[in-house]
């Protein structure tokens, strides 16, 4: 597991995050400053606030996502995965994502998401939560700029996500809807 | 390290639905975190992926379950004998640079270290004991996480090195020993039903291997969107008993129906191992597989099972190689060292 980028606690978020260049970048953090940075809790994200995480990010993951067809961290290409199926480092599953995400569902019956052991219990919760976090405000951004066919896979994994395992916080997915149309009419 | 005399664990006396059930197998794939993936890694990687593994309490000197075999400093033989004991896969006997495997002294635990994931654990047992090898597997990664930082994602699981075994990345299986079903034709119907319930159906050797001596190796192919838990009682709780009744019914309706026809195919296969000067091994393990059948329904009286059983390891190439000093590929003396070993046992 990652460190926190601003201190020595383990990462609880370890997130991509956009920039106002387009750049994006890998971000980690611990749950204190997870919080202190927007999440999970008041839903929005200040991108001021993540430039100064992200400022003491190392300069690992840079790429610009639109163009990718390699992974920053290692190397491999798209071209070199498609030739032996093999990916080359964690890193390879945010880059190559869109690409994974219809392969996996093929390979695994169609399942979005992980729903067994995780390697600490605490930190699950946490993840599981921030995971539900990152997908509203996606499905937030999908909703607001009318990509209504995101905007419906993005609400399928949200019911996948909760249908998968004991919920921390005991919202049912409607309140979680509720909370999604909360943010996108405060916009 | 390797002692071919004796038997592995998959292979011993008698388990739970042993008619049937030859052996369980459950296999764990796992990276740790911040070090490239095995194809990716570096000659460094890779020794420090053996190091922080080695370091682990699993290896301790003292206390420490598992032995470690450097697969660089063994010779072929050696190699293709922990792949017959099913200790380590064919690929990584054969790949090259830094690799190893951690092995327990009764062969029921195996750590691979940098195969296609940085770890490959299994455990091992005869007949079947799903229940029993999970267990000991999550047990052994719940210590191997309190040192080690496994590649982790909230939403894909754990991370493997090909993204279709991402999710818990468990693999149940069990070798089925599935005579009846074939003899009855009905092999086709289980392979469908196979296929429609996600399973992946392999031969005795393993991947990519026919189905020598109607031995079959079952299991999930789902690891992602589905706990542990579930799929254990899926498969320990559903699959396999229903696989387990279909073929003892073909085997009844055998000996209801057909039962000269039966007791021929078991007694020549006898009198062939009893008297034959030279055998290949895959000819053996066909053979020895209408025994077991025979034993299974008390058409023979001996060999025992764990004879059988011994045997089925015993005659693969390179274990015939160390027992007999006859030499690893198939030529003429293989051939007789072979049989002479099987003639000890069937009394020709
Ligand atoms: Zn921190
Ligand atoms: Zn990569």
């Amino acid at each position: 597991m990652h460190k926190c980028d601003l201190c020595d606690k383990p990462a609880v978020l370890n997130e991509l995050i956009r920039e106002k260049d387009d750049q994006w970048r890998q971000i980690h953090l611990c749950e204190d400053h997870a919080r202190a940075y927007g999440y999970p809790g008041s839903g929005e994200i200040k991108s001021e606030d993540l430039a100064e995480a992200s400022g003491k990010v190392k300069k690992r993951t840079t790429g610009r996502r639109k163009r990718l067809a390699s992974c920053d961290a290692c190397g491999l290409t798209l071209a070199s995965f498609r030739r032996h199926g093999l990916l080359g480092c964690s890193e390879c599953y945010h880059a190559f994502e869109a690409h994974l995400e219809p392969l996996i569902g093929r390979a695994q019956a169609g399942a979005t998401h992980h729903c067994g052991h995780v390697p600490d219990q605490k930190d699950a919760h946490i993840d599981r939560r921030l995971n539900r976090m990152r997908l509203l405000k996606e499905l937030n951004d999908a909703v607001s700029t009318e990509q209504y066919e995101r905007a419906a896979r993005i609400r399928d994994e949200l019911h996948s996500l909760e249908e998968c395992g004991p919920e921390d916080s005991g919202e049912t997915s409607a309140e979680a809807e509720k909370e999604q149309a909360d943010h996108g009419s405060a916009q | 390290m390797v002692r071919p005399s004796e038997n592995g664990p998959w292979l011993g006396e008698s388990g739970q639905d042993s008619d049937v059930v030859v052996s369980t197998r459950v296999r764990l794939a796992r990276n740790i975190d911040g070090v490239p993936f095995v194809n990716k890694a570096t000659d460094a990687d890779r020794n420090e992926i053996v190091g922080m593994v080695r370091r682990t309490p699993l290896f301790a000197a003292d206390a420490g379950e598992l032995d470690w075999v450097e697969v660089d400093e063994l010779d072929g033989c050696d190699r293709r004998k922990l792949v017959e004991r099913h200790l380590i896969s064919r690929q990584f006997a054969d790949s090259e640079a830094s690799r190893g495997v951690g092995i327990s002294r009764d062969e029921s635990l195996s750590v691979m270290v940098n195969e296609e994931d940085h770890l490959r654990i299994q455990t091992l047992g005869t007949g079947l004991m799903l229940h029993e090898a999970h267990d000991r597997i999550a047990t052994i990664n719940r210590e191997l996480e309190s040192h080690l930082d496994f590649a982790f994602n909230p939403r894909w699981g754990f991370l493997t090195a090909c993204p279709t075994n991402v999710g818990c990345g468990v693999r149940f299986s069990v070798m089925l020993h599935l005579p009846g079903l074939r003899i009855t034709e009905e092999l086709d119907r289980v392979r469908r039903a196979a296929k429609d319930l996600n399973l992946a159906v392999r031969g005795f050797h393993g991947e990519g291997s026919e189905s020598t001596g109607d031995f079959f190796q079952i299991s999930n192919q789902v690891t992602l969107g589905v706990s542990e838990q579930d799929l254990l009682e899926t498969f320990a709780g559903d699959i396999v008993p229903r696989l387990v009744d279909y073929e003892r019914s073909a085997r009844q309706l055998l000996l209801d129906k057909r039962i000269r026809n039966l007791e021929d195919r078991v007694h020549r296969a006898h009198g062939i191992l009893a008297s034959a000067r030279m055998l290949e091994a895959n000819e053996t393990i066909n053979l020895l597989s209408r025994v077991r059948l025979g034993v299974s329904l008390g058409i023979l009286k001996t060999p025992s099972v764990r004879e059988v059983h011994r045997l089925l390891l015993h005659v693969q190439p390179a274990h015939v190689s160390a027992i007999t000093n006859a030499p690893l590929e198939d030529n003429e003396a293989s051939r007789v060292a072979r049989a002479g070993m099987v003639r000890g046992i069937f009394g020709g």
